[in-house]
């Protein structure tokens, strides 16, 4: 079976494709490791992605020699700190394309750059009988934080379908786009199916009814180039623990005008110019929106990381991974019994399925046991398992580090669990 | 695959693709849901009480592997049974499927049941194996009202 996969499919062998695998592997300690006496498949990047030692040095030596806290202290350590979380900054800034740095809002991932937005966007914004507009596919995160706020303002919020294929039906989106449609909410690339949204469309459209964009960046940012101007969204969040970085960390861009005019989202330290119990002045762009300590350590590893992934070349992982999805998709379609959950044209670093008559969980257990890391369930995406009429499914997630032996392990994964439950 | 076969028995296997008393009970007076969210499982376990007895068990449901088998031989198991006798039942399951005890150690004999001793080395897999359970224990803990026959 594998041999027969791997002539139909070769790897790319193209000199401006292919990454050394092997070398970049071994930049990633925790791929070393054994499961269940197997070597470790790690195949649930879209849930986490692991860290490369630049990372955990950058970790380390934050908390070994720069440790203090930020923006306030005179003394050396305090300066080196700042300096270095200034600096990530900058290398999300560049990671995003964004124009300037104080567009970029160090938040603690994702859900926290949606949350914020719906709080301090949409609670200004956003008025009884108005309309948010998401998809059906949306993470969880990019669904409750507008449910609240349109409970709280007497909102609606609106839905684009997708189809079988699980692309979004742009013509119904479109149509979706009326007058009190104040904000658009959307998935760059789906989670629980891996699809890749028109974004460039999905911002045309909106805009040329002056409405803003946010897209959800969380499983993009790992696997492709992201360009926040050229895409000309208005927000963009991603978390750093998916593109390699550490956890309780990531950023929210928002276009400078646009995060002027919000007020802010939590009130505390380092959010203020002044205080006096009779008034109190914001500070100004980006810390406006970064109350309290940050996580100063968290976002030097997150500078790290994007160091590490630009180092290789965001397009070069693109190219790589489109060929493992096209492998491992191929591998997978060879099982019988196998139905792929998401078969968009344009896909993204997810390979979700069902196995006729066997349960994902039990599915998920038996490829521990193989030393094979997924995910099992519904992803936080149960409107979308909904869709297709399944409780959950099994999700092989893919990064630039995996290799096309690890799919074929999977594949060889998926024959036990069929062998076990035949 | 030797240690997965000793999770997956052959009886495990047989009740989670045929599982025994799988459908609603019209008559039952208690009743109760119960939901997974971790793994999406969802289960209604139907009992008919009479004088402090199951007089008949049922459920209905989707699940994985464990959840259902364990949904299936707890019908059988507690059939006939009084409500304590049910729920001493479930504290030697559950200590079980927990700690691995050896069913014979235990007060309450467990029969059929044994064939769960292995999901204790398996710690996320608990839940799927004593959702029903908790579920037998709402119903018997629910009033005779509950049961709706939407």
């Amino acid at each position: 079976m594998h041999a027969t996969i791997h002539e139909m499919t070769p790897a790319p062998t193209s000199p401006d494709v292919a990454l050394d695998v092997q070398r970049i592997r071994a930049d990633f300690p925790i791929l070393r490791q054994q499961v269940h006496g197997k070597p470790l498949a790690y195949l649930d990047n879209a849930a986490t992605s692991q860290k490369p030692q630049p990372v955990l040095d950058a970790l380390l030596r934050f908390y070994t020699e720069d440790c203090s806290n930020i923006h306030r202290g005179v003394h050396q350590l305090s300066e080196r700190a700042t300096a270095a979380y200034e600096r990530s900054r900058g290398k999300v800034r560049r990671f995003l394309n964004a124009a300037e740095g104080r567009e970029i809002i160090f938040v603690r991932g994702t859900t926290e750059g949606v949350n914020l937005v719906a709080y301090a966007f949409g609670r200004q914004r956003v008025t009884a009988g108005d309309e948010i507009l998401i998809t059906a596919m949306e993470h969880h995160s990019n669904i409750v934080p507008w449910q609240i706020l349109c409970e709280e303002k007497g909102a609606r919020l609106l839905v684009a379908p997708i189809n079988d294929a699980g692309e979004l039906r742009l013509e119904e989106f479109e149509k979706l786009l009326r007058p009190r449609v104040k904000l658009v909410s959307v998935t760059h690339v789906s989670n629980a199916l891996g699809t890749v949204n028109p974004v460039e469309e999905i911002i045309r459209m909106s805009h040329a009814r002056g409405i803003p964009v946010l897209l959800d960046g969380a499983q993009a940012a790992p696997h492709m180039k992201v360009d926040v101007r050229e895409l000309d969204c208005d927000f963009y969040a991603f978390s750093g623990h998916k593109v390699f970085g550490p956890t309780g960390i990531g950023a929210l861009y928002g276009k400078a005008a646009l995060l002027d005019a919000m007020p802010p989202f939590q009130g505390g330290g380092d959010m203020i110019r002044s205080v006096t119990f009779e008034k109190t002045t914001y500070n100004s762009l980006p810390y406006k929106f970064e109350g309290g300590t940050p996580h100063i350590a968290g976002a030097i590893g997150l500078g790290a990381a994007i160091d590490y992934v630009m180092g290789i070349g965001m397009d070069r992982i693109a190219a790589y991974e489109r060929s493992l999805l096209e492998y491992g998709t191929q591998a997978l379609e060879n099982i019988s019994g196998v139905r792929l959950i998401g078969t968009a044209k344009e896909k993204a670093g997810v390979l979700s399925f069902v196995l006729e008559g066997v349960h994902p969980h039990d599915v998920g257990t038996v490829l521990d046991q193989e030393g094979i890391a997924v995910r099992t369930g519904h992803h936080c995406a149960q409107p979308v398992m909904e869709r297709f009429g399944i409780p959950a499914t099994t999700r092989a997630s893919l990064a630039f580090y995996n290799t096309h032996e690890e799919v074929d392990t999977l594949a060889a994964g998926i024959q036990k669990v069929k062998e076990l439950f035949g | 695959m030797a240690d997965l076969r000793d999770l997956y028995q052959e009886v495990v296997i047989d009740h989670s693709k045929r599982p025994h008393n799988f459908h609603k009970l019209e008559d039952a007076n208690r009743s109760a849901q119960g939901y997974n969210p971790l793994c999406g499982d969802k289960v209604t376990v139907y009992v008919k009480l009479e004088n402090g007895r199951l007089r008949d068990v049922s459920f209905e449901g989707s699940g994985c592997a464990i959840s259902t088998a364990s949904a299936s031989i707890m019908t059988e198991a507690v059939k006939g049974k009084t409500a304590e006798e049910a729920r001493n039942l479930f504290e030697s399951f559950h200590d079980l499927v927990t700690r691995g005890n050896a069913p014979d150690d235990r007060a309450t004999p467990l029969g059929k049941l044994a064939v769960f001793s292995n999901v204790s080395e398996y710690p996320v897999r608990v839940k799927c194996a004593t959702l029903a359970w908790h579920t037998l224990r709402s119903a018997l803990e629910s009033s005779e009202s509950v049961v709706s026959t939407e």
